[in-house]
C-alpha cells in the first residue's frame, strides 16, 4: 500500500462516498445515482465487468472502497458514451469510471495484470518518450505483454497483416529503431514534468493534511 | 296530474327516412302504441322541428312525447322541453347504423324500428312528471369532522365560498397530526427543502372567520337527517351537548400511525432510540433546527438509518397491505432534517422501491441525494439493540449481500391507519359467526373498532361504509369525495393515504361537493351522478310486505324503518339508481318517470314473431351508464350487431327487477343480456353497489329458468366498460348464436 493510500483511508475511515467526491473527477456524482440500472443494461461490455456502473455507484455508497478501487470494472469501460448518453439523471458515467480507474491506478491499487491498464501504461510510456505513438513498438510490447512465448506467437499470427503493411508502405520497420519524435521534445518533457510536481505537490499537501 | 296527452314525433335526417319506412312508423305509434298524433320531420333537432314540438307543448297538444330520432343520449339540448315527459326511441345508433344498408336486412331493420316505437310509446304512457318533495330547505351551514390539515382547510374553503362552517375536534386543538410535524414535504419549486408546515398560520386564519365555529375536546354523538337537513348532536367532554343543523358533512377524521410494536423485529419499544416517523418530528421539532438528540443519553445522533415500508406493502398477518403514498418523501424530509443541520451525519434511507408521488417528489428526491443522503435499496429485517448503538440488519438488493450496519437512531416508517370508525358491514359477519363458534365471534369483535366517528341514525350502520383496508368507500378516480351516504363526503387520509398537499387538494374538493350537495338538496334535486333528477322513489304501502330488502340493498343507506317498520325513504339522501325497485319482491317501489311498469310496458310492446318465422328476440337491458353509450359508440363506428335484438336502457342494473326477465321470457323472448358496470374493489358501477347485487340476483336466476323449462344459457350478465366498443356487439352476436344452436324459446304464443 502506498503512502499515499495509508493517508486517504485515515482521513475518510468509512466514508468512501466522501473520499471519492473530493478525488476523483466527475466524483460528486456518485451521489445522484437512483439506481435504475440504465447504464448496466446499456453498457455493450457490461456482461464482461465484475460489477457493472450502477453497482459500482452502490458499492461507493455502501463503503466498499478496496473492492471498488481493486476492481477491473473501470478498465474494462470502452468509452462508447452509451451510458452517459442514456443516464436519466444525466451522470457523466463513463467520466466517472475513467476518474476511478485513474484514481486507483494513483494509490497503487488498481489490479496487477489488468491488460487495459497494462496497454494505458506502454501507451503512455511510448507517448511520453518522443511525443509520438510509436505504432511499431507499440503493437510488438503488446504483443510480448504476456511473456515472451505468447509475444512470438501473436507476432506469427500477425505476420500476414505486417507483410501486407509493409508492402503497402503502412509500416517503415527502420521505427524499431528509435522512430522519429515531434518537433520540440524537450519543450514536451518540461512540460509533463511540470505537470508531474504539482501532481505531487499536490499529493504532498494531501498527505499532509 | 292533468291527462296525459300523448305524441310521437318520427325524424327523417340522419338518413332514418331513406332506410326507413317513416310513415309505418307513423302508424304503428298511432295505431299500437295509441298515441294521439305521430308527426314526421325532416331534421327534428333543427330549430324549426323544435319549434313544432315546443308550439304542440304549449298549445297543449301534447304532454308526453315519443322522440323516435338518435339516441337519448344525442342532441339532449335540442329535445329538452320542461315540464313534459319524453321517451327516446332510438332509431339512429339503435337501428340504422347497426344494420347494413342491404336488400336483405331492409325488412328485419324496419322491424327493429318498429319495435322501438312500440317501446317508446309503452314507455311514455307509463310515465309521470316528477316533482320535488319539498322535503327541506336551504340550510347553508355544512360540519366539518376534524381539525387537522383537511378539515380546516375545507372549513375555509366552505368560508370563502360564504357558507358556514363548524369544526368538530376531538383534541384539545387544532391542527391534528400535522401541528406535530416540524417541517412539511415543499409543496412549491424548487422542492429542495423542507418547508414550513404553515399550519399556524392555517389555525390563526380558522380562528379569525366568523363564518366558522370550532368546537374543541369535542365529538358528533348522533348525526341524522338527510342532506339539507342533517342533525348534529356535537358533546364536549365535559358533557354538555350542542344540537345543530347542517346541509352537509366532511367527515375529514384523518388516520393514525400503523401501531409500531406490531413490529417486534424492529424492537420498536425496546430502545427509545427507535422510533416512528412522528416520534422523529417530535425529536427535531425539540432540536429546533439544531443537531437532533437521541432519547437514550441525549447523544448528538451521528448516524440513522430510516426503515421504508415497515409494516407495510406486506402480505404478512396484521401488516399493512397498501403503500401509505408519503413515506419516502417524510423520510427524505426527515433525512434532511440532520443532514442540514450537519452535513457530516450518516443518513440513509433503506427502501425497497423508492416512490416519491407529486408534482415535485423527484426535484425533493434529487435535493436530498444532494444533501448527502444515502438511499440504499435493501430490505431490513431486523433492528437489533446493542448497548449504546444499534444494529440494522438488511439485504443490500443492489450488491445481494446481508449487511449487518450500526446507527445510533432508527426511524420506522409505518403506515397509515385510517379513522373511519365503526366497519359496518363487519357487523353482519359477526352476527354469523354467533352461531358457529362463540370463540370466532370474540375475535371479530376483537378487531372492531368501537368507536364511531360520526354516530349516524341510519338503519344501515353508524358510520360511512369501507371500501379495503379501512378506508372509506369514495371511489379515487371518478368520484372521489363521493362517499356511500348521500351529503356526508370523506376527505384527506380517511379515504385514501396522502401527504399534505393532496390532503389540501381533498379539503377543497370535499367542500365544492358539500355545497353542491346543500344546494341541490333545497331545490329537491339528486345529487351525483344524476345531478338534477328531480325523480323519487315511492312506496305502495298496501302492497309492502315489510321484507326489509330495499332497507338493506340501498347502496346509499337512504332508506330507514319508520315506526310502523315500513321503508322510510329519504329524497334528499336517494340518488335515483333505483336499486330498491329493482330489489324489491312486491314491485311496490317506483318512481314517477321510471318504474316498473315503464320498462316492462316497453318489453312487453315488443312483437315476438311466431316460431316458424325464425325470428328471435333477443332483450338486453344495458346500463345508460356505460353499456348503453357503449352500443351508442358501436353504432357510431358502424359496427353491426343482430337485427333480433331489443335494448332497453336502465338506470342501473340495480334496478333490473327480475319480474322484468320473467315476464320477457314468458313473452317469447329467446335471450337476454344484461350489461352492467364493473363490481367488486375496482368497481366502476356509479351507484357503487348495483352492478354488484344485479349479479347476484341473476346467479339465482337460474331456478327461474328451470322452472320455465329453459336453457340456463339464454339468461347472461356481463360487466361492461364504457371502453367496450368492439365487445358489446360481439357479445349480442354470441347470443345470437347461441339461440341459433339452442333453438328458439318454446315461450311463444
Amino acid at each position: 500500500m502506498s503512502n499515499l493510500n495509508t493517508a486517504t483511508v485515515e482521513k475518510y475511515r468509512n466514508n468512501f462516498l466522501r473520499e471519492v467526491e473530493a478525488n476523483v473527477e466527475e466524483g460528486h456524482w456518485v451521489k445522484m445515482c437512483m439506481q435504475c440500472g440504465v447504464c448496466s443494461g446499456s453498457c455493450p461490455l457490461g456482461p464482461h465487468w465484475d460489477h457493472p456502473p450502477q453497482k459500482i455507484f452502490m458499492m461507493i455508497r455502501a463503503g466498499k472502497r478496496d473492492e471498488v478501487l481493486g476492481s477491473s470494472s473501470m478498465w474494462m469501460c470502452t468509452s462508447c458514451y452509451n451510458c452517459i448518453a442514456r443516464c436519466p439523471r444525466e451522470l457523466p458515467i463513463t467520466h466517472i469510471m475513467h476518474g476511478l480507474a485513474h484514481y486507483a491506478k494513483r494509490l497503487g491499487l488498481a489490479p496487477k495484470n489488468q491488460p487495459t491498464k497494462k496497454f494505458a501504461q506502454i501507451f503512455w510510456d511510448s507517448l511520453s518518450k518522443k511525443g509520438r505513438v510509436n505504432e511499431l513498438k507499440l503493437g510488438l510490447s503488446l504483443y510480448f505483454m504476456n511473456g515472451f512465448a505468447e509475444g512470438v506467437k501473436t507476432s506469427l499470427k500477425m505476420q500476414k497483416v505486417g507483410m501486407g503493411m509493409l508492402k503497402t508502405k503502412r509500416m517503415d520497420p527502420l521505427e524499431i529503431v528509435g522512430g522519429h519524435g515531434c518537433k520540440d521534445k524537450k519543450g514536451l518533457q518540461a512540460i509533463l514534468k511540470k505537470a508531474r510536481e504539482i501532481e505531487d505537490a499536490k499529493a504532498a499537501k494531501f498527505q499532509q493534511a | 296530474m292533468a291527462d296525459k296527452k300523448l305524441g310521437a314525433y318520427i325524424c327523417k335526417g340522419c338518413g332514418i327516412g331513406d332506410r326507413l319506412d317513416a310513415g309505418q312508423l307513423a302508424m304503428i305509434a298511432k295505431k299500437e302504441g295509441k298515441v294521439g298524433f305521430a308527426k314526421q320531420h325532416d331534421f327534428l333537432c333543427n330549430s324549426d322541428g323544435v319549434k313544432m314540438i315546443q308550439a304542440d307543448i304549449d298549445a297543449g297538444e301534447v304532454n308526453h312525447l315519443v322522440v323516435a330520432a338518435c339516441s337519448r343520449r344525442a342532441k339532449s339540448d335540442a329535445f329538452n322541453f320542461e315540464n313534459v315527459a319524453i321517451s327516446r326511441a332510438n332509431l339512429r345508433e339503435g337501428v340504422i347504423w347497426v344494420r347494413p344498408d342491404t336488400d336483405d336486412a331492409e325488412e328485419t331493420t324496419q322491424e327493429m324500428a318498429e319495435d322501438y316505437i312500440r317501446m317508446a310509446c309503452a314507455e311514455v304512457k307509463y310515465m309521470n312528471l316528477p316533482a320535488p318533495s319539498e322535503e327541506q330547505g336551504l340550510v347553508r351551514h355544512v360540519l366539518v369532522v376534524g381539525g387537522g390539515v383537511t378539515g380546516l382547510n375545507a372549513a375555509l374553503e366552505i368560508a370563502k365560498a360564504g357558507y358556514l362552517a363548524t369544526i368538530v375536534e376531538k383534541n384539545g386543538a387544532l391542527g391534528g397530526a400535522a401541528a406535530q410535524f416540524h417541517k412539511r414535504i415543499p409543496n412549491r419549486a424548487p422542492f429542495a427543502d423542507p418547508q414550513d408546515s404553515g399550519i399556524a398560520d392555517l389555525i390563526e386564519q380558522v380562528e379569525s372567520n366568523n363564518k366558522i365555529t370550532v368546537h374543541l375536546n369535542a365529538t358528533v354523538t348522533k348525526t341524522s337527517g338527510a342532506p339539507g337537513r342533517f342533525s348534529a348532536d356535537i358533546s364536549q367532554e365535559s358533557g354538555s351537548t350542542v344540537t345543530d343543523n347542517f346541509g352537509s358533512i366532511i367527515q375529514a377524521s384523518g388516520f393514525k400511525p400503523y401501531d409500531a410494536t406490531k413490529l417486534p423485529e424492529f424492537s420498536y419499544g425496546k430502545s427509545p432510540d427507535i422510533v416512528d416517523q412522528l416520534g422523529l418530528e417530535a425529536l427535531a421539532k425539540q432540536a429546533n433546527g439544531g443537531a437532533i438528540k437521541r432519547p437514550s443519553d441525549g447523544k448528538e445522533v451521528k448516524s440513522v438509518v430510516f426503515v421504508q415500508c415497515a409494516g407495510q406493502r406486506s402480505d404478512k398477518e396484521g401488516h399493512l397491505s397498501y403503500c401509505s403514498g408519503h413515506c419516502c418523501l417524510t423520510s427524505t424530509k426527515q433525512a434532511m432534517y440532520f443532514k442540514d443541520a450537519n452535513p457530516d451525519v450518516d443518513a440513509m434511507v433503506l427502501y425497497t422501491e423508492l416512490r416519491m408521488p407529486g408534482a415535485g417528489g423527484e426535484d425533493f428526491y434529487r435535493s436530498g441525494q444532494n444533501k448527502g443522503v444515502t438511499f440504499t435499496k435493501g430490505i431490513a429485517s431486523e433492528v437489533v439493540p446493542n448497548g449504546g448503538s444499534l444494529t440494522v440488519k438488511f439485504k443490500d438488493l443492489i450488491l445481494d449481500e446481508e449487511v449487518n450496519y450500526d446507527a445510533d437512531l432508527v426511524v420506522l416508517a409505518t403506515g397509515m391507519v385510517p379513522n373511519s370508525g365503526v366497519n359496518i358491514e363487519a357487523v353482519p359477519a359477526e352476527n354469523e359467526d354467533k352461531k358457529d363458534d362463540a370463540e370466532a365471534k370474540a375475535e371479530v369483535v376483537a378487531t372492531v373498532p368501537v368507536e364511531s366517528i360520526l354516530n349516524l341514525d341510519y338503519r344501515q350502520g353508524a358510520d360511512l361504509p369501507q371500501l379495503v383496508n379501512g378506508f372509506t368507500d369514495s371511489h379515487f378516480i371518478c368520484f372521489p369525495y363521493e362517499t356511500r351516504r348521500t351529503g356526508i363526503y370523506a376527505a384527506g387520509p380517511v379515504r385514501r393515504p396522502m401527504d399534505m398537499t393532496q390532503a389540501t387538494e381533498d379539503a377543497t374538493g370535499a367542500a365544492l361537493k358539500a355545497i353542491q350537495a346543500l344546494e341541490n338538496a333545497a331545490l329537491g334535486r339528486a345529487a351525483h351522478p344524476r345531478s338534477g333528477d328531480l325523480s323519487f322513489p315511492s312506496f305502495r304501502k298496501e302492497g309492502c310486505t315489510q321484507c326489509k330488502r330495499c332497507t338493506v340493498e340501498c347502496p346509499f343507506g337512504a332508506i330507514n324503518e319508520d315506526e310502523q317498520r315500513y321503508p322510510l325513504f329519504n329524497e334528499a339522501r336517494c340518488r335515483r339508481c333505483g336499486t330498491c325497485m329493482g330489489a324489491c319482491p312486491v314491485r311496490v317501489i317506483s318512481f314517477e318517470n321510471y318504474s316498473v311498469e315503464t320498462v316492462g310496458q316497453a318489453i312487453k310492446a315488443v312483437e315476438v314473431p311466431e316460431e316458424d318465422e325464425e325470428k328471435p328476440r333477443i332483450l338486453v337491458l344495458a346500463c345508460e351508464n356505460d353499456a348503453y353509450p357503449a352500443l351508442d359508440m358501436a353504432g357510431m363506428n358502424r359496427m353491426e350487431y343482430s337485427a333480433f335484438v331489443r335494448i332497453a336502457p336502465v338506470r342501473c342494473l340495480g334496478s333490473v327487477n327480475t319480474i322484468w326477465v320473467t315476464d320477457a321470457l314468458n313473452n317469447g323472448f329467446d335471450g337476454i343480456i344484461l350489461m352492467g358496470c364493473k363490481k367488486g374493489d375496482d368497481y366502476q358501477c356509479h351507484f357503487v353497489k348495483g352492478s354488484e347485487l344485479a349479479h347476484t340476483r341473476m346467479s339465482k336466476i337460474d331456478d327461474t329458468l328451470k322452472q320455465l323449462q329453459l336453457e340456463t344459457e339464454r339468461v347472461q350478465t356481463y360487466e361492461i366498460a364504457i371502453t367496450d366498443i368492439q365487445r358489446v356487439p360481439q357479445i349480442i352476436n354470441d347470443m345470437a348464436e347461441t339461440i341459433e344452436k339452442i333453438g328458439m324459446s318454446p315461450l311463444k304464443f
